[in-house]
């Protein structure tokens, strides 16, 4: 079974363990053999709402794994965003590799794991790299690697899944979230921007972000944001947070307020200075520091409340309901089914 | 009687869209020139091939006219596949130094256009590690057609370490890939030593790390071209933040003579020959041809001789000898005038 909670229920952060007479809103209530305007006023506390707690401790136990991948030209910053992030050193740079590597002549997708931790919870944080995209004079198709390997994940699970004997917890190697970097050139999106997130819109969460967003003037910033969701939304690409799976009408305006303001522009630094008696990560310069985490700044804070305090949850739920699901639709179409790993004929190939 | 008639200098601004072109150039010489543009969108610039617009400006400071013309390149890098996009680009620099070997082959060369382009300004992005493919393929295609000056575009995205490292980065690979950039004249002895510190510094300089911008913002008091940022306010002109001043310098006071001269004397020059051994090459193999037709031990190919071939054939050759003599006609003008310069000098 997958580490995956169950989608029926969705925990929703910082619930109060202990109130009683409580009517749930919305139809997340367990079971539902009550109204479906929810549920009927509790004539005593029972302790169902301590399911969260026990969610919660389990997850301490088993941890879970988050996959990210970053895909954008070479220099964009994408390592330093990345170890900025997470607050430590993830990225392929810092495992070993020379800052001045020479640039691959096709593109490469290369995975490297750490184990964070974190308030007692362990993560499993896979950062995937794609050295090489864009980097060519000619990039023609130059996003099939990674759309090979987005969908070998999808195929390693589904194999997986498809087992007569499964493993307790099968290990989820599926990109969750890719982070799609835009070259700050103020003017708008390139046809290379447009053509990857064009085709891989549907089989992963694409969250575009303008890269090195310090070499725009705020007003030069919002044009150009303003411009690229323009272009974006001519182009049919539909960016994580997808409209399409809203929930409700929370989740709407929640992510409304998100989409608004994406792509998010960012400035990553591994750098702390003193800034009015405070160390801040920043980039020095000539005429002033610029602080990453300064709202008036640049949006990395915003970023990364989004994607891990806000969303990391639902980016791995989008990626196993929706697109993974998708996948496997699409293969078990295909060929008349896939074959199963041991012989038993009559229970699987009915798929 | 130079100062009166003015000057004229071509530019060329070369490198991919979103790199500053169009604000430096309107910061380096105080225009407006590119007002009225209107920036397309990826999907419109699909279909786009690789630009040669032109545009013109006269600027005059102090009684001294400059007839500036700014060659700009839109399109360039901007496609997903790039194969061969700087050809181009190649063959407008070679259709002007054409257009100029014509007119002064011709019979009125008092007022020849002198359109070849006397200086390339190519934009290197500065979020790279250093020189991309596209730059070296860009400048091996173009460094022996045309000056190229390398920049460092949008610097304002670095720190002066970042700068540093960079710079040292590109002039390594430069000379690792042989492309042979724009050299500043060496100094001459006799010059004072600030001259020569100043020339030694402008050398270290390469590529320029500049920065452009179309707008007037109030610092320390002033008003100066810049930027404004939430974390500090950057000076276009201040030395300490990027050398603009030092590319201007170089461009407009210091060395446009000098640029002009080595495109008069080694690119153009070079096409010459190119050209003329191409015209010599082609001369040669008609003479081959010929000689296997007539069987003739003559050099030059007299038309009026019988022939065994037909009409058709006959009124072919006899063309073809026209043609042939007059680029023998223009090839001996040549050779006189070539006469006539070294003479001169």
């Amino acid at each position: 079974m997958s580490d995956v909670v169950p989608p029926e229920v969705r925990p929703k952060p910082a619930v109060p363990a202990n109130s009683h007479n409580v009517a749930h809103n919305g139809g997340h209530g367990l079971g539902g053999s009550h109204s479906s305007s929810g549920g009927s006023t509790l004539l005593g506390y029972i302790g169902i709402d301590t399911i969260i707690e026990q969610m919660r401790k389990k997850t301490m136990k088993t941890g879970f794994d988050f996959n990210i991948m970053v895909v954008g030209n070479s220099g964009l910053g994408k390592s330093t965003l990345v170890n900025t992030l997470f607050k430590s050193q993830v990225s392929r740079r810092s495992a070993g590799w020379a800052r001045d590597e020479k640039i691959p002549k096709t593109v490469e997708v290369k995975a490297v794991s750490h184990v964070l931790e974190e308030g007692g919870v362990k993560m499993k944080l896979t950062v995937i790299d794609t050295p090489g995209f864009g980097d060519q004079i000619n990039n023609d198709n130059c996003w099939e690697p990674i759309s090979k390997y987005i969908n070998e994940q999808y195929e390693k699970f589904l194999k997986e899944e498809v087992n007569i004997t499964r493993k307790k917890r099968i290990p989820d190697t599926r990109v969750h979230c890719c982070l799609y970097f835009i070259s700050p050139t103020g003017h708008s999106l390139r046809q290379l921007d447009v053509e990857f997130m064009k085709r891989l819109s549907h089989s992963v969460n694409i969250i575009p972000v303008i890269a090195k967003a310090d070499t725009m003037t705020i007003e030069e910033r919002q044009e150009f944001k303003q411009r690229v969701r323009k272009e974006l939304e001519m182009g049919g690409i539909e960016f994580y947070p997808q409209k399409e799976f809203d929930e409700d009408m929370e989740d709407k305006n929640d992510n409304d307020k998100i989409r608004e303001a994406m792509p998010f522009a960012v400035v990553g630094s591994d750098k702390e200075y003193q800034v009015n008696g405070k160390r801040v990560l920043g980039r020095k310069t000539q005429w002033g520091i610029v602080e990453v985490e300064n709202p008036n700044h640049c949006e990395f804070a915003q970023l990364r409340d989004f994607l891990i305090r806000s969303h990391l949850q639902d980016l791995k739920e989008v990626t196993h309901n929706i697109h993974y699901e998708s996948y496997r639709a699409k293969r078990l179409n295909e060929n008349g089914g896939l074959h199963p790993i041991s012989c038993n004929d009559t229970q699987e190939s009915n798929l | 009687k130079s100062v009166k008639k003015g000057f004229d200098f071509t530019l060329m601004v070369a490198g991919e869209s979103g790199l500053g072109k169009s604000t430096l150039v309107n910061s380096l010489f105080l225009t407006d020139l590119y007002k009225d543009r209107k920036l397309l969108n990826a999907e419109e610039r699909i279909m786009q091939t690789v630009e040669i617009t032109k545009h013109t400006v006269d600027i005059e400071e102090k009684g001294v006219k400059l007839k500036l013309t700014i060659v700009d390149t839109p399109g360039f890098g901007d496609a997903v596949n790039n194969t061969e996009c700087w050809k181009s680009v190649a063959d407008y620099i070679d259709q002007q130094f054409e257009q100029y070997f014509r007119d002064e082959s011709g019979l009125n060369r008092k007022n020849i256009q002198d359109n070849r382009v006397h200086c390339c300004l190519y934009f290197i992005s500065p979020f790279g590690h250093g020189l991309r493919p596209l730059d070296v393929e860009f400048m091996k295609a173009l460094h022996e057609k045309v000056n190229i000056v390398p920049v460092l575009a949008k610097a304002d995205t670095l720190t002066p370490s970042e700068v540093k490292k960079k710079k040292m980065k590109i002039r390594e690979e430069i000379e690792q890939y042989g492309i042979k950039i724009y050299q500043f004249p060496d100094c001459d002895s006799d010059e004072d030593e600030d001259f020569k510190q100043q020339d030694s510094e402008l050398k270290e300089s390469i590529p320029f790390a500049v920065i452009g911008s179309n707008t007037v913002v109030e610092a320390k008091g002033k008003r100066v071209r810049g930027r404004l940022y939430p974390w500090g306010i950057v000076e276009v002109e201040n030395s300490a933040h990027c050398d603009f001043v030092k590319l201007r310098n170089m461009l407009v006071r210091t060395h446009m003579q000098d640029l002009k001269d080595v495109t008069r004397e080694t690119h153009y020059e070079n096409y010459r020959a190119q050209c003329i051994q191409s015209m010599t090459r082609m001369v040669v193999k008609e003479r081959n041809r010929n000689k296997l037709t007539r069987e003739s031990g003559t050099d030059f190919p007299i038309p009026a001789m019988p022939r065994m071939a037909d009409n058709e054939t006959e009124k072919l050759i006899r063309e073809k000898d026209e043609e042939l003599r007059r680029m023998q006609e223009m090839l001996q003008r040549i050779q006189d005038q070539m006469h006539t310069q070294k003479e001169a000098y």
